[in-house]
């Protein structure tokens, strides 16, 4: 065998492309974005180097700023619950099938997954525009048509729509792996059927949920293309904020401050939500 | 005896208990057959239309004005696209070849125990997963407008964002996608093959290629799928460092999609669900080969 020292020695050496790369090309962009948020802006919009505290504080007096962030906060907590009340039904209904429909329903789910994400936005412009499909639909019946097109509900229904099978997909891993005679063995202990699955199911499934939510609600409240392409004025997102700043109309030292704040409030908020489920899931199962 | 009597209560019970269950509550299986059926169509409907929707001769508007196939030569003679398609299948190429090397070897040394250092590793290696798309884009713009800036200054190499920059970005975070994916085909490795090789007097070299390597192929592949396909599809990361003139498939139907509405996307639309969904399948059938074999 090896020695510990020879294989300490090979780990290192094996770590090392990936501490490099991503030292260089994933922590010195942040690092310098944290540099970047406490300078003044220059004449073309990026950085001139003196240090100020002034970003930071005209962040927190920033109306608009605090509104967009409310309103990328809500629209990622909507769709982060709307998935998970589709998926969680569809994954059990998925789970409780035969074993040679389940691999055939779990690729029916990851197809439209495999389009490319741009795709399945443009999708819903032509379903929403005011000439579209749902409205000459909804006109060829008689009825009145929907403008939500440019608006943040048209950014929700997009987002559920693009989000889902990252909720589906790790609800399924959990209730496959699901023993179902804990449930039988609950209901013959005397549990109803909301006590078993309070009890029994969603504790098991918790890790599922935990992984869906993160995996849908990061990349919901850090939008830009859906809220630029269906959003208009009415559904403008952090996202679109940081273009704003770092393209349109340049001003990197704010930018820089905007990230930072925004991603400092997002780790927080995961790593309280990692708590708390974790604290749910070892109370029901000690040891 | 009194097992078999044991199993065979067990077993009515089970046929039993089963229809019990359902006839005590008729609508939750009909809820659940109904939400499945909900689900599936919000997922499929969208698509359906895109791709009929691209042979509706009406140019503008969402009325149907009859079959044509024009919008599909009209691609065909779009020059501009097909630059932009090439561009982005060598930039998948390229950075999916560099991450899935990187990927790999980081799998292989968080296998290994006990080395200092590893903890913040393995913790450091999500991040680029969990981090918005959007801030890492701006945060890579910022850092390569100012080194380029640095490297003109100081040694007047004049470089421009551009192919280059790209690769990096997709490379930079498609690492950890490789690792996780990697990681799990490890986990399932059987680590006695590796001492039983080396007994039979194996170098560590031999043992890694002829034994783990092969074993360990599968994951690899579809760490690297994974990692094509996010380069394909990436849009944000993309959009920020690529600097002025270059475009990608996903920046060139951006352009186009961010004004207005047009059959020839509805195309290219189709065009791509095909090249994804005949991909996926490909190496759906290459794992079962695998498996089968």
């Amino acid at each position: 065998m090896l020695s510990a020292r020879t294989e300490h020695r090979r780990a290192w050496w094996q770590a090392s492309p990936a501490m490099i790369w991503l030292g260089l090309f994933f922590l010195a962009p942040l690092v310098l974005i944290v540099l970047y948020s406490f300078q003044s802006r220059a004449s073309d919009g990026t950085v001139a180097w003196t240090w100020t505290l002034e970003n930071y504080a005209k962040l927190l007096r920033d109306g608009s700023f605090w509104r967009t962030l409310w309103l990328s906060t809500w629209i990622a907590l909507v769709v982060t619950l709307i998935t998970l009340l589709i998926s969680y039904p569809l994954a059990y209904f998925m789970a409780t099938r035969p074993k040679r429909w389940r691999s055939a329903l779990l690729f029916a789910v990851m197809l439209p997954f495999w389009t490319n994400f741009l795709v399945r936005i443009y999708a819903w412009k032509v379903l929403l525009g005011n000439n579209g499909v749902i409205n000459q639909v909804l006109a060829g019946v008689g009825l009145e048509p929907i403008a939500i097109i440019n608006s943040q509900w048209a950014v929700l229904l997009a987002l559920v729509y693009g989000e889902l099978p990252y909720m589906i997909l790790p609800l399924y891993a959990a209730l496959e792996r699901f023993d179902w005679t804990q449930m039988e063995a609950a209901h013959d202990l005397g549990a109803g059927r909301v006590q078993a699955f309070t009890r029994i199911m969603l504790p098991q499934t918790l890790a599922g949920i935990t992984a869906g939510a993160i995996l849908v609600f990061v990349p919901t409240v850090g939008t830009f293309a859906v809220s630029d392409i269906l959003g208009g004025t009415d559904g403008f997102m952090i996202g679109n904020l940081l273009d704003l700043h770092f393209r349109s109309t340049p001003n990197w030292p704010y930018g820089a401050a905007i990230s930072m704040l925004f991603m400092l409030l997002l780790l927080g908020a995961i790593a309280l939500y990692l708590k708390a489920t974790r604290e749910e899931t070892d109370g029901e199962n000690p040891g | 005896m009194a097992k078999t009597l044991a199993d065979q209560h067990i077993q009515t019970k089970r046929r039993r208990s089963r229809p019990v269950a359902r006839r005590r509550l008729p609508w939750g299986a009909w809820a659940l057959t109904l939400n499945a059926v909900v689900a599936y169509t919000f997922l499929y409907a969208p698509i359906i239309i895109l791709v009929l929707f691209s042979f509706n001769a009406a140019k503008f508007g969402a009325e149907w004005q009859g079959f044509t196939t024009q919008w599909y030569s009209d691609l065909f003679a779009d020059r501009r696209l097909q630059a932009a398609a090439i561009t982005s299948v060598q930039i998948a190429g390229v950075s999916t070849v560099i991450a899935t090397v990187i990927g790999t070897l980081a799998a292989l040394a968080l296998e290994k125990q006990g080395w200092g250092g590893r903890r913040a590793f393995d913790s450091g290696l999500y991040l680029p997963v969990i981090i918005p798309d959007i801030v890492m884009a701006v945060s890579l713009l910022g850092f390569f407008t100012l080194a380029f800036r640095g490297l003109q200054t100081w040694l007047g190499l004049n470089i421009q964002m551009g192919l280059l920059t790209v690769i990096i970005a997709h490379v930079a975070f498609n690492i950890s996608f490789v690792t996780v994916v990697v990681r799990t085909s490890l986990a399932n490795f059987d680590r006695r093959l590796e001492e039983a090789a080396a007994d039979l007097g194996a170098t560590p070299w031999q043992t890694f290629w002829r034994i783990k390597l092969p074993l360990i192929a599968p994951g690899i592949i579809g760490g690297a799928l994974l990692a094509f396909t996010l380069s394909l599809d990436d849009f944000v990361v993309t959009f920020f460092a690529r600097g002025p003139g270059l475009n990608t498939m996903t920046t060139e139907v951006y352009g186009r999609i961010k004004k207005f509405i047009s059959p020839e996307i509805n195309a290219i639309s189709t065009l791509m669900l095909l090249a994804s969904s005949s991909l996926v399948l490909a190496s759906l059938w290459m794992q079962r080969r695998q498996t089968s074999s």
